[in-house]
């Protein structure tokens, strides 16, 4: 076979890839860091360095959240958040992608509705949250809508300018080609703006989070941010550092459900089809 | 007879002219094309190749002059143009609109020799092949003029003697009159039927090479020099 020549004809490369493969021996593994500042936590709270009313020791944090995912507080919490979250994502979503569907296919949706969505998308809307107080109330709903327009304006960018980067190459190439209208919008428009919507709803999802923290701090009788605020109160730092870690785990878990949607929806990419073929 | 459109013809073309703004592009320009016939068109960068492709394949339309093609029309660009995001097969089948479309499409594929790559990603093909697959994309349309821009010309030189010959195959099979826009004076004698040289807009020469083939380079040496003659170029 023709593996017999490999030694013969790698011979001459040799010596920079061994080099490089020597130095990379020496380097650490990428969790060791972490795992040595949480040491280092420990170590600081075990020798009362850092007071538990400051920062709660891992090990007890590990201990707290174990106790709240045993009696169900966290469960309930965690049910509450997420949907607010699942609610107010999907709404943001459908009226992101239509609206970007619309703006990016007609020019006249482009016309009307385009400036006033980017005029809307400078205001802060985290910093909406009182004026949705004034008027939603202090019940589900405004938390709902916070999130909703955090998910709204990153999705909306993102479907609009990848339907609007369309290959011009692409559409005179299928028209000559005798494709319908309907077809060009279904096998060109849609599929070539599927990247940079997808790019969009990554930071959709991240702003949605963001927009529930910001929203449960404000009056919430149940869900994680009531469950901080509440420990807050009473100087329970571990609870505190049981929901963010919640938080982060959450945020985490809907960025890995994006790559795996990303990785099946753009496996026509070289890179992509070589990397999920050879997994 | 200058001015009657003769319906047989794949293209009659009678003083086409295109401008934009100051600029004329196409001048006054005539051409016919007979059913089945292979002409080539050669000129220089800005001759208005391009522009006079555009306007047979319909995609510019804002033209003076008559003109006549009969449909139906198919192309195949310089680069493949495949969808990046449909497989091979869906490739060559999209926007056929007859029952059999998949099945005519995997036909085609296997007469440019990719019956077995159906199932690739346009991405992973390399030049040669994901422009077979766009040739196969335009042939599976049967047309009755299959325009040709420039195909070969981002190809090695050796995948294009494979194309070119590939190309005079299928021809030969089909039958359908081809526009070839090339650069390449040799691959021009090679396939064609008659040579044409465009130039500012107009048609300044037009030459047969011999009938039979394939055509040996010997005899087309002489032919070769009297169009680098006309396309301006002084050895």
């Amino acid at each position: 076979m023709a593996l017999t020549y490999a030694p013969v004809r790698t011979r001459a490369q040799r010596p920079a890839i061994s080099a490089r493969k020597k130095k990379r021996s020496f380097l650490p593994p990428r969790w060791l860091s972490p795992i040595v500042l949480i040491l280092l936590w420990q170590l600081a709270s075990s020798t009362g360095v850092l007071h538990e009313d400051t920062l709660a020791s891992p090990v007890k944090v590990a201990g707290v959240g174990w106790e709240l995912l045993l009696n169900g507080e966290l469960i309930e919490a965690l049910a509450v958040s997420g949907q607010r979250v699942a609610i107010g994502f999907l709404i943001g979503a459908v009226v992101a992608i239509v609206l970007g569907v619309i703006t990016g296919l007609s020019r006249v949706g482009d016309a009307v509705l385009d400036s006033p969505l980017q005029m809307l998308r400078t205001l802060p809307f985290l910093g909406l949250s009182p004026l949705f107080i004034v008027w939603f109330g202090i019940d589900e709903l405004p938390k709902v809508i916070l999130v909703a327009l955090g998910t709204l304006f990153p999705l909306y960018l993102g479907t609009y300018a990848g339907i609007r980067n369309t290959d011009a190459k692409l559409i005179e190439a299928t028209r000559v080609l005798g494709f319908t209208r309907t077809e060009q919008i279904l096998h060109v428009v849609l599929p070539g703006a599927l990247q940079q919507t997808l790019v969009g709803l990554r930071q959709a999802l991240g702003m949605a989070w963001l927009a529930l923290i910001i929203g449960e701090q404000v009056n919430a009788n149940a869900g994680l941010g009531f469950m901080i605020n509440n420990a807050r109160e009473f100087l329970r730092t571990d609870v505190i550092v049981v929901g963010l870690i919640v938080y982060a785990v959450l945020g985490l878990g809907s960025d890995v459900l994006v790559r795996f949607i990303e990785r099946r929806a753009l496996q026509w990419q070289p890179v992509l089809t070589r990397t999920s073929r050879s997994s | 007879m200058a001015t009657g459109v003769d319906q047989d013809l794949a293209v009659q073309l009678t003083g086409l002219t295109k401008r934009f703004g100051e600029r004329t592009v196409l001048d006054g320009l005539d051409l016919r094309i007979a059913p089945g016939e292979f002409v080539a068109l050669l000129g220089r960068s800005g001759s208005g190749k391009s522009t006079l492709l555009r306007v047979l394949s319909g995609l510019d339309d804002e033209v003076d002059g008559d003109v006549h093609v009969s449909g139906p029309v198919a192309m195949a660009f310089q680069e493949p143009r495949l969808l990046p995001w449909r497989r091979v097969l869906r490739n060559v089948s999209l926007g056929l609109h007859r029952a059999d479309a998949e099945q005519v499409a995997r036909k085609a594929l296997s007469e440019v020799g990719l019956a077995t790559h159906e199932k690739a990603w346009p991405l992973t093909l390399s030049g040669g092949e994901a422009q077979r697959v766009s040739l196969a994309r335009a042939l599976v349309r049967e047309p009755r003029l299959l325009l040709l821009d420039e195909p070969f010309g981002a190809l090695d030189a050796l995948t294009r003697l494979t194309m070119h010959r590939l190309v005079d195959e299928l021809w030969q099979l089909h039958g359908p009159a081809v526009l070839l826009v090339t650069h390449d004076i040799d691959e021009a004698l090679l396939l064609a039927d008659r040579v044409l040289v465009l130039d500012s807009g107009r048609i300044v020469g037009e030459h047969r090479p011999p009938v039979g083939r394939p055509r040996r380079p010997a005899e087309l040496t002489y032919l070769r020099s009297r169009i680098l003659h006309n396309l301006g170029v002084t050895a």
